[in-house]
């Protein structure tokens, strides 16, 4: 039989703030263990949690990147349950009304726009960290605490494919809008999905089965498309899929079973009574969508609509934020939005290094724009332009100035290039006697002569009509 | 000596914060022996402090309002560098490393800390038996508990160890005590008061609030510790009035509701003829007696031990042995070291309360108990609200009988919650109550009257509070 999958993914992403989302710990990443904390995200007797008011803010500015229905007045929860990482004995998250509802994410899939729909968005903290360590468990609190958003989409995913790009377009949104910084590996953008299998054509929602750990778009696609084979070969053997959590085990390559739905924790959400409810307004809601950046995929638009950039392009130029950045800011200093893309695709691209939202860009748009201000005007060619541009990057030099170190201010004196050209075709008296009897291939070797005599810096072009004429 | 003496005496340099401290150790070293209220004595501290005011003030350094004020602190109040246990094994030898607020703004009001004092675990009980560090003694009768949970404070100002002390009252953990004991013991509004630093109970409920030998030591304690407080998200944004001025202000006019629910079965009659005796002073003093009526009062038992079992089972679940205080490790497995570790360390109270919160909020289970729990809350602050339409303070009795005897309820657990069916309401409702001692029983043990009025109204109900005590001036025990 032939069998559709049907997933959803929930997506819990770190907020960009400085401290975390109950107190004023730092939310560094990578300091000792058990540095950054405190009598409040350590859960000290008599300690009480105070909202982080811009943990608000960026949940606030994610709900609306993904287009939410944001709730005046919503309201914590404790979810409870033991877990050594857990200083509390439960973690402070929302439940029943939560911070936003019923959004949307257009993803792009096999070259249509799919939309994928949002359950929710809502805030919670993260807890710590277990490290086992030669046979003894210890904790790192320093993660206690963090606030993260958790974004959990509708079932509305059908291939492993679809659910990785899913995730990278998320990704994307969420550190265009400045609210996570996109570190998989630092575990600051985590996934798990749900999974389940249907007859195709049925609208009945088969068992499903929860899987975690699944924290890098290698794991997704890999992790899920494992799942779905498994599930595949259970129907198909007659038998039935059993609801319950699994783990993807990366070094195996399979998915494992962690828990059964009879071992279900009962969290015992209650309303967090130590945290008043919150409210966000509508004057507030219209300030933070006032500020919110402008998404990818607007973006995207707009440099093929207005900046009349290829949809390749403006695909590659707004894989990140900075680069895009770099893009506008080197497009309208020099006018020319076009061949700007092409300089940025084909050179700039190959020196970026990206590390999340963090990016190593080692050219400023000043110097871009400069660079092909340049070559607009003449004043050095094409190929000098690499040249040049392979001297600029890592440093804050202008252009100019290694144009000028270099001298390879190019040559576009005619008078000065005539009496180049005319030495040249003295000295090879043979050449210039063949080339006159037709022998066309040779005007590439006066050429050459003579750029080899101006060491690069002659206008090509001139160089070309003048030999043209002396030799014609 | 009561607070307001001591503090103006130091103040005025009539007597040193030296001397007022070793006046309270000496009576502790007395008497403490038998009464047990303290739990730890922070001796060296104490004169430590003390002898730094005396220095402030010889360098003529302006002194706070409780200068040199010896203050007994519930041992559930975290004070840095000093011992807080909550009475319970699990928290043995627990330190913390900072000072609750309602400590510090004492401490920046320059009260000296003597001591931590004893209660029922973890505030869970109303007789202070529960203690996991032995039972405290009623000065009056040392064969009878002082009520409970703050019994240690209670028991410290009625005795006359210190003037004043800090309890926490989450059903009537001050204001029973205090009617046992013949204290002033004031609730304040929920939010008055930080809870920043106390061990939580039952969040939505647990508030700090003073016991005093009087009614305006009890102000102005209150008045140093109210407050917003940016550490403790439900405490109030409010402007706090002079209370202490309050204390000699006129009752003439004022209406006085009184509950008929509350004079009802099971309150003691001798217990009931002292609080009679007490509106009648009122009456005296110019005060209007309105019967009122509170029809919810009947669900507040119920009500409350679904709700604070509730939070409680969740506060409770930081003690698993991982980061701090006890830990039983029979080294099989996580799970094995967190169930043996609360099994050790957890009485009897405990584990029942735990037991029935997390049955409460278990799934199924929730919307009956849990969620309906919270709308008869809603239906008792109605009752007050109407209420309130057309009295400024409503009194009643504290505790239906005077101090019973060791044991009398303890293997009643529901004789024992029925001691707070008084206290109850107000808890629940968020309001500012009170006992203030009126005429003790012919046996000799205290009864005290309980004044409840609006949110954020602790003025008013100190002014009939006063009148009160003007009244039955407050004899003293031993
Ligand atoms: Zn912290």
């Amino acid at each position: 039989m032939h069998y559709e999958a049907v997933i959803g993914l929930e997506v819990h992403a770190q907020l960009l703030t400085r401290t975390k989302a109950f107190c004023a710990c730092s939310t560094a990443y990578g300091a000792p263990p058990n540095t950054q904390v405190c009598p409040v995200c350590l859960g000290l007797p008599g300690a009480l949690p105070v909202m982080n008011g811009e943990a608000v803010r960026l949940a606030v500015r994610t709900a609306l990147a993904l287009s939410c229905t944001l709730r005046t007045v919503s309201r914590f929860a404790r979810k409870n349950y033991f877990y050594p990482d857990l200083p509390k004995g439960y973690q402070i998250s929302q439940y029943d009304e939560p911070l936003s509802e019923r959004g949307h994410l257009d993803v792009e899939v096999g070259g249509a726009t799919k939309r994928v729909g949002i359950t929710r968005v809502h805030m919670e903290e993260d807890a710590g960290k277990n490290v086992h360590h030669e046979g003894v468990s210890v904790v790192d609190l320093n993660r206690s605490g963090v606030p993260l958003v958790e974004i959990v989409g509708e079932p509305d995913l059908r291939s492993a494919a679809e659910a990785a790009e899913y995730l990278r377009s998320l990704r994307d949104v969420l550190m265009f809008a400045g609210v996570n910084d996109g570190n998989l590996e630092e575990g600051s953008f985590r996934c798990d999905a749900n999974v389940s299998l249907r007859p195709a054509g049925e609208a009945k929602l088969g068992t499903r089965v929860e899987l975690k750990n699944i924290n890098s778009f290698r794991f997704v696609e890999r992790a899920l498309a494992h799942e779905i084979a498994r599930q595949q070969a259970v129907l198909d053997a007659g038998g039935r899929v059993v609801q319950e959590t699994r783990g993807w085990d990366e070094n195996e390559g399979v998915t494992k079973s962690l828990r059964s739905k009879e071992e279900a924790q009962d969290y015992r959400y209650f309303p967090e009574p130590d945290l008043p409810p919150l409210v966000v307004d509508d004057a507030f809601v219209a300030q933070v969508q006032s500020t919110l950046p402008e998404l990818p995929r607007a973006k995207r638009e707009r440099f093929v609509a207005e900046l009349g950039v290829s949809a390749y392009a403006a695909q590659v130029l707004t894989g990140h934020p900075r680069v895009a950045a770099l893009f506008e800011e080197a497009a309208t200093l020099h006018g020319q939005p076009a061949r700007l893309a092409a300089f940025v695709q084909s050179e700039v691209l190959r020196d970026v290094v990206t590390h999340g939202l963090d990016a190593r860009i080692p050219v400023s748009a000043r110097q871009v724009a400069g660079l092909l201000r340049l070559v607009d005007a003449g004043a050095i060619s094409g190929k000098q332009a690499k040249e040049v541009y392979a001297k600029i990057v890592g440093s804050e030099r202008a252009p100019e100035d290694v144009v000028a170190e270099l001298g390879l201010v190019q040559v576009s004196d005619e008078g000065v290039i005539e009496a180049v050209c005319r030495q040249v075709i003295a000295d090879n008296p043979r050449q210039a006697e063949q080339l006159r009897a037709g022998k066309a291939s040779l005007m590439g070797f006066f050429v050459g002569q003579v750029m080899k005599q101006t060491k690069g810096s002659a206008n090509p072009r001139l160089v070309n009509d003048v030999l043209q004429r002396l030799l014609g | 000596m009561h607070v307001a003496d001591v503090a103006d005496r130091v103040a005025r340099g009539e007597l040193t914060a030296e001397a007022a401290c070793a006046r309270s150790l000496e009576a502790i070293a007395a008497k403490d022996g038998a009464l047990h209220a303290f739990l730890h004595v922070a001796r060296d501290e104490a004169l430590a402090a003390a002898r730094a005011v005396d220095d402030r003030r010889r360098r003529g350094e302006p002194l706070g309002p409780l200068a040199g004020v010896p203050v007994a602190i519930k041992d559930a109040i975290c004070t840095e560098g000093l011992p807080t246990t909550a009475a319970s094994k699990i928290l043995r030898g627990y330190v913390p490393p900072y000072d609750a607020t309602a400590v510090a703004r004492l401490r920046a009001a320059d009260a000296i800390v003597v001591g931590k004092t004893n209660l029922d675990e973890f505030a869970m009980g109303s007789s202070t038996e529960n203690s996991a560090y032995g039972v405290t003694r009623n000065p009056w009768d040392p064969s009878r508990t002082p009520g409970g949970s703050s019994g240690g404070s209670a028991v410290a100002v009625a005795a006359g160890m210190a003037p004043c002390a800090l309890g926490s009252d989450t059903g009537g953990s001050i204001r029973q005590p205090a009617s046992l004991t013949g204290t002033v013991g004031l609730k304040p509004t929920y939010g008055r008061v930080s809870r920043y630093g106390l061990i939580a109970f039952a969040s939505s409920l647990d508030q700090i609030g003073p016991f005093a030998s009087d009614v305006r030591g009890a102000a102005r304690v209150l008045s140093v510790l109210a407050g917003r407080d940016p550490r403790d998200a439900t405490s109030l944004d409010a402007a706090v009035p002079d209370l202490e001025a309050a204390c000699g202000r006129e009752v003439r006019g004022l209406r006085v509701g009184v509950p008929d629910e509350y004079f009802a079965e099971g309150l003691a009659p001798e217990v009931g003829e002292s609080v009679r005796a007490a509106l009648r002073a009122l009456e005296e003093r110019g005060c209007v007696l309105r019967p009122v009526r509170l029809p919810h009062t009947s669900y507040a038992v119920a009500t409350y031990y679904v709700l604070a079992t509730a939070e409680a089972s969740s506060n409770l679940a930081r003690y698993d042995g991982v980061r701090y205080g006890l830990r039983v490790d029979p080294r099989l497995d996580l799970r094995a070291m967190i169930g043996a570790t609360r099994d050790a360390g957890f009485g009897a109270e405990v584990k029942r309360r735990i037991l029935l919160g997390t049955f409460v909020l278990s799934s199924g289970y929730y919307d009956a108990y849990y969620l309906k729990a919270q709308k008869v809350r809603t239906l008792l602050r109605r009752d007050f609200d109407d209420v309130f339409r057309e009295v400024d303070v409503v009194c009643s009795p504290v505790s239906p009988t005077p101090a019973f005897k060791f044991g009398e309820k303890l293997a009643d657990p529901i004789a024992m919650y029925l001691s707070d069916v008084y206290t109850l309401p107000a808890s629940l409702a968020g309001l500012p109550a009170m006992s203030v001692p009126c005429a003790p029983t012919r046996a000799g043990l205290p009864v005290g009257l309980h004044v409840v009025a609006r949110p954020l109204e602790e003025a008013t109900m100190l002014s009939v509070a006063a009148a009160c005590e003007a009244a039955f001036p407050c004899a003293s025990p031993l």
